[in-house]
């Protein structure tokens, strides 16, 4: 986790918000360095992460992972992480015939109405053990990233839906006669397509912008490529229940991100060009 | 730790790559053990593939595009288990090259080609492969070549000409050796015996679509599907993904699909905004990402993107491919006639990098780039003028 990140959202693993939808974006620019922050800041948190990784491979988190001070295979030996690796079940799912349903089933329909195999694998991969004792403090879900499903055939509708039911499920649970609430954190990453017109994109992405409590966009400058600063950040935290005062804050800052972390500063800031 | 690769010398990195590949799933990314073979081995050898080199920013074995400009554009060449995706040029004039550098390349190294076409039978694609230029005629081009341009910015040109002449200067032997990335002249054809002592697996689609196999329901576009039956076959049976245990393949595969998109694959994205496929070419570089991240594949295609009506599948395409780059050529444009642009046939544009088991990609400054297919070599050179 990039602790200067941290400071800006004001959170650290110990003291995190629970039940939580945190919605990443980037527009013009590669913003998987936010994911790679918020899969290592869970894992330090000690939660139960399942991770949804659908468009690179494990042994990239894993080594990007390790820059940053976590093991994903460790924490995949021990049951802290529950790993999809989209890529390598996408060429399970097309070239073998499966069995059971696969989270990925829609691979092989030509009109694949809903996402169902896939929140079925998140629910049980995120469903509480009765062992006796709390081993994890709260479940998370992370998905990178959510426009690959448009392209891969799945409405924006069918998307939109797949997170509700995640939302409710990982966020409230009800389980058998007792309310059991779970309180998990979901994070999210869409790309915004900026002028390339996907209205399926579009209507993912501003779906999602109102139901997000908070939303974390990365641009790239309006000037262009700048070698010392790489992009823009704006924290938008969405708080429905404070009264309109309070209620929505934003704030731009730009970044450059290196080797094992990223620096933050104010616009015009960089240090670069002070 | 075995990621901090950043610095240190080349089989340093290379053995802390080879370390995480053992304890690990088995990707391309990493160097492999020898796994599949007999565990009296007391640790991981180093065994060094034709033909690649590991990236000086992380160990990931790269492969070189067959335009060494090119490899040092991306950060050195694609990695492996990568798609390089060519955006064509309007009339489809210097893609082709493009194609053909990079095939070449994977026959002076000794590399397995699989190569599927629509248009051409793959053999014939094959006999029109550019001879790569020997060491001393290299250097011979290349000194006259410098001596030619007497502008203003010939001092830049040369820098970069210089930096090009290291190559031919540090490895003197066969053509088919141990360099990275060799010098290719496109006016002469590839000699007949190189090709014909070099593996390589064609697909032509009319061919393959008239056979009666046994098609998997996937629900893409009959071709797409053949082809990605055909490259998974390859790859499982030839054990470029260490999963055959009767095969060990210490060796590249070199994928090249060309003109993927285009009507004659059967997709109809180049025809109308909202076809019935529209899902079909992204479903498509999904699977074949899927295959590739597994395997020790790189691929490249070549693309009519400027064809495509709906500009949202060309943004998932671009999202869905590591490396794209895009040509422009200036025939046919007012930029012909342009005395500006004299020197040069057209621009390049490199699109996207990607950042591979890394937070950060090696991004080049300069983002005006012009290219010029100069006598016999393709040249990559920064353009002032724009």
């Amino acid at each position: 986790m990039f602790v200067e990140l941290n400071n800006l959202l004001n959170t650290t693993p110990d003291r995190a918000e629970q039940g939580k939808l945190t919605l990443l974006c980037d527009a013009k620019t590669d913003g998987s360095f936010l994911v790679h922050h918020f899969l290592s800041f869970y894992l330090k948190a000690n939660c139960k992460v399942c991770f949804v990784a659908l468009i690179q491979s494990f042994s990239h988190y894993s080594i990007v992972g390790q820059k940053l001070g976590v093991s994903l295979t460790m924490a995949r030996e021990r049951g802290q992480l529950v790993f999809l690796e989209g890529l390598k079940s996408a060429v399970d799912v097309v070239f073998q015939a499966q069995k059971e349903p696969h989270p990925l089933q829609f691979l092989r329909e030509a009109n694949a109405g809903n996402l169902k195999p896939l929140f079925e694998f998140v629910r049980e991969a995120l469903k509480p053990v009765d062992s006796g004792e709390a081993r994890w403090t709260y479940p998370v879900l992370l998905v990178d990233d959510l426009s690959v499903l448009l392209s891969l055939g799945m409405g924006a509708v069918a998307v939109l839906d797949f997170i509700h039911y995640c939302r409710a499920t990982v966020c409230w649970e009800l389980k058998a006669s007792i309310l059991y609430l779970m309180q998990g954190n979901m994070v999210v990453l869409v790309h915004d397509s900026g002028d390339a017109e996907d209205e399926e994109n579009d209507i993912l992405l501003n779906g999602l912008s109102h139901q997000s409590h908070l939303i974390l966009r990365a641009e790239g400058l309006a000037t262009g490529f700048c070698r010392d600063v790489h992009g823009q950040l704006r924290i938008l935290w969405r708080r429905p229940s404070q009264p309109a005062v309070h209620r929505d804050q934003s704030f731009t800052y730009q970044y450059k991100i290196q080797d094992k972390s990223v620096s933050f500063f104010a616009k015009g800031m960089s240090p670069a060009v002070l | 730790m075995a990621a901090v690769a950043t610095c240190g010398s080349v089989a340093a990195s290379t053995g802390s790559a080879v370390a995480t590949a053992s304890k690990s799933n088995v990707t391309s990314f990493q160097r492999r053990g020898p796994r599949a073979s007999v565990t009296n081995d007391s640790g991981p050898r180093l065994v060094s593939i034709a033909g690649t080199r590991p990236s000086v920013r992380n160990g990931q074995l790269l492969v070189s595009t067959g335009l060494p400009a090119l490899d040092q554009l991306l950060g050195g060449g694609l990695a492996v288990g990568t798609v390089l995706l060519i955006e064509e040029d309007k009339y489809n004039i210097y893609s082709p090259l493009l194609f053909k550098y990079f095939l070449a390349e994977g026959i002076v190294n000794g590399h397995t080609l699989l190569v599927a076409s629509a248009k051409e039978d793959p053999a014939n694609i094959l006999q029109e492969l550019p001879a790569p230029l020997l060491d001393d005629k290299c250097k011979k081009e290349f000194d006259e070549d410098v001596y030619n341009h007497k502008t203003p910015e010939s001092n830049i040109k040369m820098k970069i000409a210089w930096r090009y002449q290291l190559l031919p200067k540090m490895e003197i032997g066969p053509v088919s050796s141990s360099r990275f990335g060799h010098y290719y002249d496109a006016s002469k054809r590839m000699p007949q015996e190189l090709i014909e002592a070099s593996n390589w697996h064609g697909f032509f689609l009319p061919e393959k679509i008239s056979s009666t196999l046994k098609v998997e329901p996937c629900s893409l576009t009959p071709g797409y599907t053949k082809l990605l039956q055909f490259i998974q076959n390859i790859i499982y049976e030839e054990g470029f993904d260490g999963s055959n245990p009767q095969k060990k393949q210490r060796n590249i595969l070199r994928i090249g699909i060309q003109n993927l998109g285009s009507p004659l694959w059967g997709d109809d994205i180049c025809c109308a905004e909202n076809g019935g496929n529209s899902h079909s070419l992204t479903k498509f570089l999904y699977v074949l990402r899927g295959l590739l991240r597994t395997s020790l594949s790189a691929c490249i295609i070549t693309m009519p993107t400027h064809l495509i009506q709906n500009k949202a599948i060309i943004a998932r395409v671009t999202t869905l491919s590591d490396v794209v780059v895009g040509l422009e050529s200036f025939i046919g444009s007012e930029r012909e006639t342009n005395p500006l642009y004299k020197d040069y046939h057209g621009l390049i544009h490199i699109r996207q990098i990607p950042r591979l088991n890394n937070l950060i990609c090696d991004e080049s400054d300069v983002k005006d780039l012009a290219f010029k297919l100069k006598r016999k070599l393709f040249t990559i050179e920064v353009d002032f003028i724009s």
